[in-house]
């Protein structure tokens, strides 16, 4: 009886997430008297997951699969977890993770519960609580198929080190040459951090005024090493794109800090926020709706206090570093 | 061009969530159903396909009579017919086994469906569908164009987005960037009189079994007080991040 667990890679190192998922993975096990076989794509040193857990490594190295795509990645993931005769499989809240999924759950004839926050209820039957209705409230769903797959929500479980053998293996697949879709081109910031992965989320709101303001926002952000995002008006305004809105519609954010500025609070921009750790917020109006829902509030002038924050952070930095 | 768009039916946006029977069903009481945000960019993509292109667009929903006003409101917005897979939607599997029995019986050559509803937020049935017709499938879609039987899409992935060139049939996981929220459309008084007379279509559900049962919901904790910090004293603040809440 083992669990499975798909540990994404970048470079050919394992992702942040990988090792949180292994944690996990480690934990579910426990609970089901099992083992834990992580799968690793073209990835990085399987000693790496055998400090959170991982008894085994499969490894597949696969010309195929050298770029991500659905469709392989889910029919490589499958193939291993019938190998490894896995009853539960365990991948990420990536974009590329759920992504393949729910192609991976119906090659397995699984059911797929995403959005999972903690180790499972019960394991017989499997039994996990998820987030539901956009972060305002939790589920507890009970899973009916023989195998499952469980896709862990962002930054729930945190890192939990247990040393195990990390014994690795390769593992050969049989791919289709064709997989129907094809990337062309690839637009991707590689010196900013994303909003994904980020541990601390800098965002802003119409509070600023106008987009030639964000340099206070990208000074913050760049401080602490934080991703940048905004409220829904400033990208529905054109302000900042798309991919920085967070909220119900747009993405969710679950870092350990979000620090949100001129953002009123809206119930749709909460949701998006709330399984944030720590919320910090700053707001000119001491009614904003936000300071309900914030951890620690600021009633100030963001042109005032965002600049004189960022100077105190860059101290602190750099005296604790 | 034949199109099928999935069409949830869930909670407004600024719905408070409350539960009833024990905590075990979602209260309807005093709350407005909408199409769900993610399908409704994909519906006004599919209206844009069907004006420019000559496309044909049916829509569809698994749920109870309840659901009929959001479909209604789909063919006032200018969808040409509506189906409703007359069953609760249990879970995404069983949705997708139903939506996919559809497709099959139309003869769809693009299905677009939101990249998630924003109620249960499975985000699996556009993937479950595309695997269960052996389509082609883009999710988190945010732009489409399609040249006969070849099709360009462009997928947000973390931290960018990436351009891909696949074919009909397809399926999306579709969500805000298929059109702009201005491009959104509110059917006008010519659209609701002609929805009157579309087809609504109500057909039985397919055998399936869930896969998934929800056994309770539950609300989050209630949250701490806020500590409100002098904007004059942001030393306090690095104070407390640093030490209370460390996170720096």
């Amino acid at each position: 009886m083992s669990v499975l667990v798909y540990t994404e890679s970048e470079g050919g190192a394992f992702k942040k997430v990988a090792l949180e998922l292994t944690s996990y993975a480690k934990g579910v096990a426990n609970a089901m008297g099992g083992e834990v076989t992580a799968v690793s794509i073209n990835g990085g040193n399987a000693a790496d997951l055998g400090n959170y857990g991982a008894d085994q490594v499969m490894e597949i190295n696969d010309a195929t699969l050298e770029t991500f795509n659905a469709k392989n990645y889910a029919a490589a993931l499958a193939q291993a977890a019938k190998a490894a005769g896995a009853k539960t499989v365990v991948v990420s809240s990536s974009a590329n993770s759920k992504y393949l999924a729910p192609l991976l759950a119906v090659e397995l004839g699984a059911a797929y519960a995403p959005n999972v926050v903690a180790l499972p209820e019960s394991t017989s039957p499997m039994k996990v609580k998820s987030t539901v209705y956009t972060n305002k409230a939790f589920a507890i769903n009970e899973l009916k198929t023989d195998v499952t797959v469980i896709g862990l929500a962002k930054n729930a479980y945190g890192l939990h080190e247990n040393s195990a053998a990390a014994a690795a293996s390769a593992f050969g697949v049989e791919l289709a040459g064709d997989n129907g879709v094809e990337v062309t081109s690839v637009d991707k910031a590689t010196d900013k951090v994303t909003i994904a992965d980020a541990e601390v989320v800098v965002s802003g709101g119409r509070g600023l005024k106008g987009p030639e303001n964000w340099n206070l926002i990208e000074d913050l952000a760049a401080t602490l090493g934080a991703a940048t995002a905004c409220s829904k008006p400033v990208s529905d305004m054109g302000w900042r794109p798309h991919s920085e809105h967070v909220g119900q519609t747009g993405k969710p954010v679950a870092s350990n800090l979000y620090i949100a500025i001129g953002i009123s609070g809206a119930i749709q921009h909460l949701a998006g926020i709330n399984s944030s750790k720590v919320k910090v917020v700053i707001n000119t109006d001491p009614e904003a709706p936000f300071f309900k829902a914030a951890d620690y509030g600021i009633v100030g002038d963001a042109f005032d206090v965002v600049p004189r924050l960022t100077e105190k952070l860059k101290q602190f930095k750099a005296n604790n570093a | 061009m034949k199109i099928l768009v999935c069409i949830s039916h869930v909670p407004d946006t600024t719905s408070k969530i409350n539960f009833t029977d024990n905590d075990t069903q979602f209260d309807t009481n005093g709350v407005q159903f909408v199409i769900n945000p993610n399908d409704e960019f994909g519906l006004t993509r599919a209206m844009w396909f069907k004006e420019k292109q000559g496309a044909t667009v049916h829509v569809a929903n698994v749920g109870d009579a309840s659901a009929e006003p959001t479909l209604r409101k789909a063919l006032a917005i200018g969808a040409d017919e509506a189906i409703r897979v007359d069953a609760p939607a249990t879970d995404g599997y069983f949705v997708a086994k139903q939506l996919t029995k559809v497709a099959q019986d139309g003869g769809y050559d693009l299905i677009i469906a939101g990249r998630e509803s924003i109620d249960y937020n499975g985000g699996m049935v556009p993937g479950m569908m595309a695997a269960m017709l052996g389509a082609n499938f883009v999710n988190t879609c945010i732009n489409l164009e399609v040249d006969g039987s070849d099709a360009t899409a462009v997928r947000e992935i973390d931290g960018g987005k990436e351009s891909v060139k696949t074919s009909l049939p397809l399926v999306i996981g579709g969500q805000k960037g298929l059109v702009e929220e201005s491009d959104l459309r509110i059917p006008n008084m010519r659209g609701i009189m002609m929805a009157r007379k579309k087809p609504l279509h109500v057909v039985a559900a397919d055998a399936a079994e869930a896969h998934a049962a929800t056994a309770a919901f539950e609300k989050p904790a209630p949250k701490g007080a806020v500590t409100m910090v002098d904007p004059e004293n942001l030393d306090q603040l690095i104070e407390l991040l640093h030490n209370e809440a460390k996170v720096i």
